[in-house]
């Protein structure tokens, strides 16, 4: 592993392997009595998250707080981050703190990468999520998620399996993310969506592409559907709500034509009646739930494999 | 060149009196469970369940309790792979818990491990069986099942190889040496 996870390109087939290796021990943990282990007693995790966030700030919180971290909760609503301080100014606040690692959310691409790569902190970042680049961390729940559905948990359990990925790509980090790291896990991954949100240079990314969401769903051993994202949207993209989830909504009667074993993803939030109708997302194929107690336990193996050693060995 | 201390035979047979030691002290195999330490101490574990179940006629629940998040040497190394923690359905509360591991040598494995236990339940007693035991401890820790007492000196490496865990058909044995680069199957 490299010493931050900024991007999910980051990853080596080897490196993604292993953080879903050691998710799956780490995720026995929540069974037991006691919910915790010393690995990483006397470290700092910061959470600064510039941007709005409960599932993801909740995640990485549990995931620290198991793994005996001690965790600072930054959120820009109420701190000097509203008042104007720069991010580099926050960074060098955090440096001074003696933080281990910083967990970042930033509405603007590429705050992450400035962050670590500034000579602002030397702590490990981990992208929690900026703008609409990536989301590397919920890539890797929904991989871990898939391996244990469709790939038997092993590694190389994911090769040749077919994803598709639904809705508004253009402005979702999770499916840039998806995209790059189900591929290097040997997944084929197909991005579905209407035409005016699917971004350009869409195929540079190395996914196939279609508008056609009924030819799709029969072949595909998971669907990820992606919530659309109004607040990002500025200009008119579909004609009306209606339309959209009539074209590419994930409703009772296209769930019929899956294969038996195909599962139903959510990155969350969703919102129920637009993509996704309430009766798919309540399924047996769903696995919505699923993935946010996968969401912790991979968080786990992210910070434990970024953390967990010496700091001299694991800068390379 | 590593010397062969013990052959196949010689650690069948210790197995075989260390399981019968372990139902002697307890007194039958009512309330115990086997827990190996990975790697080469869950092939043992398993083992000496067998052996256990062929005497009584009583299946023993055995599993595996990993360490590595309890090491003391956790931060001077990169990031190790975690293995295997497996509690039997039973779980380990008022239970008599063998740790079961191939080598004994500074004790801090079993420390860690001790502390390990105490995240998953509270046995009500917890003894330790290995197949060697090198000495040079540098804790307050000692066996209560040994398979062979191996005087080493602290160059020496005492490697354990089990039939499980070996890829290329070879066979169990142990063996002793002056340090090779990356000896495969090294143990401390």
């Amino acid at each position: 592993m490299k010493r931050h996870l900024l991007s999910a390109a980051d990853l080596t087939r080897d490196d993604a392997e292993l953080v879903l290796t050691t998710a799956a021990e780490l995720r026995s943990l929540a069974d037991r009595p006691i919910k915790k282990l010393p690995a990483l007693r006397g470290r700092t995790v910061v959470n600064l998250f510039f941007e709005d966030s409960t599932r993801t700030r909740i995640s990485f919180e549990a995931a620290a707080k198991r793994l005996s971290a001690d965790v600072i909760n930054f959120a820009a609503k109420g701190s000097s981050l509203s008042k104007g301080e720069s991010l580099k100014d926050t960074a060098l606040t955090l440096e001074a703190m003696g933080a281990d690692a910083v967990v970042i959310r930033h509405s603007a691409s590429g705050a992450p990468h400035r962050l670590a790569h500034s000579g602002w902190v030397r702590s490990s970042v981990v992208n929690a999520g900026d703008g609409t680049h990536e989301h590397p961390t919920q890539a890797l729940l929904d991989a871990f998620t898939l391996w244990r559905h469709l790939g038997d948990s092993k590694p190389g359990g994911l090769e040749g399996r077919r994803v598709a990925i639904v809705g508004d790509v253009l402005h979702s980090r999770v499916a840039r993310s998806n995209a790059l790291l189900l591929q290097t896990l040997g997944a084929e991954v197909t991005l579905v969506g209407p035409p005016t949100l699917l971004p350009v240079g869409v195929e540079n990314w190395g996914a196939e592409t279609s508008y056609d969401l009924d030819a799709v769903l029969p072949k595909v051993d998971a669907v990820m559907m992606l919530r659309v994202q109004r607040e990002r949207m500025q200009g008119g993209f579909f004609p009306t709500p209606r339309e959209y989830s009539r074209r590419y909504g994930l409703d009772g009667r296209r769930m019929a034509t899956l294969q038996d074993h195909t599962i139903v993803m959510h990155p969350g939030p969703m919102v129920r009646g637009m993509e996704i109708t309430a009766d798919v997302a309540d399924s047996s194929r769903s696995v919505i739930v699923e993935q946010v107690t996968n969401g912790v336990a991979v968080r786990m193996a992210v910070l434990y494999l970024l953390l967990g050693g010496s700091e001299s060995e694991s800068n390379e | 060149m590593p010397a062969e201390v013990l052959d196949a035979r010689d650690i069948a047979r210790a197995l075989t009196r260390i399981s019968h030691e372990i139902l002697e002290r307890n007194k039958g195999a009512g309330d115990l469970v086997l827990l190996g330490i990975p790697r080469r101490g869950v092939p043992l574990a398993h083992r000496i369940a067998d052996r256990i179940s062929a005497v009584e006629e009583y299946d023993v629940p055995v599993g595996s309790l990993d360490i590595t998040m309890y090491r003391d040497d956790l931060r001077m190394k990169p990031a190790r792979t975690l293995l295997p923690t497996e509690i039997p359905a039973g779980g380990i509360d008022g239970k008599v818990v063998v740790l079961v591991d191939d080598v004994l040598f500074s004790g801090r494995t079993i420390r860690a491990a001790l502390d390990a236990l105490s995240d998953v339940g509270r046995p009500r007693a917890v003894q330790l069986a290995v197949l060697v035991d090198r000495g040079h401890r540098e804790l307050p820790i000692r066996a209560d099942f040994v398979g062979k007492n191996l005087p080493t000196s602290l160059a020496e490496r005492v490697s354990v190889r089990l039939a499980e865990l070996e890829d290329d058909g070879s066979v169990d044995s142990v063996a002793i040496g002056v340090p090779a680069p990356a000896t495969k199957g090294e143990s401390a």
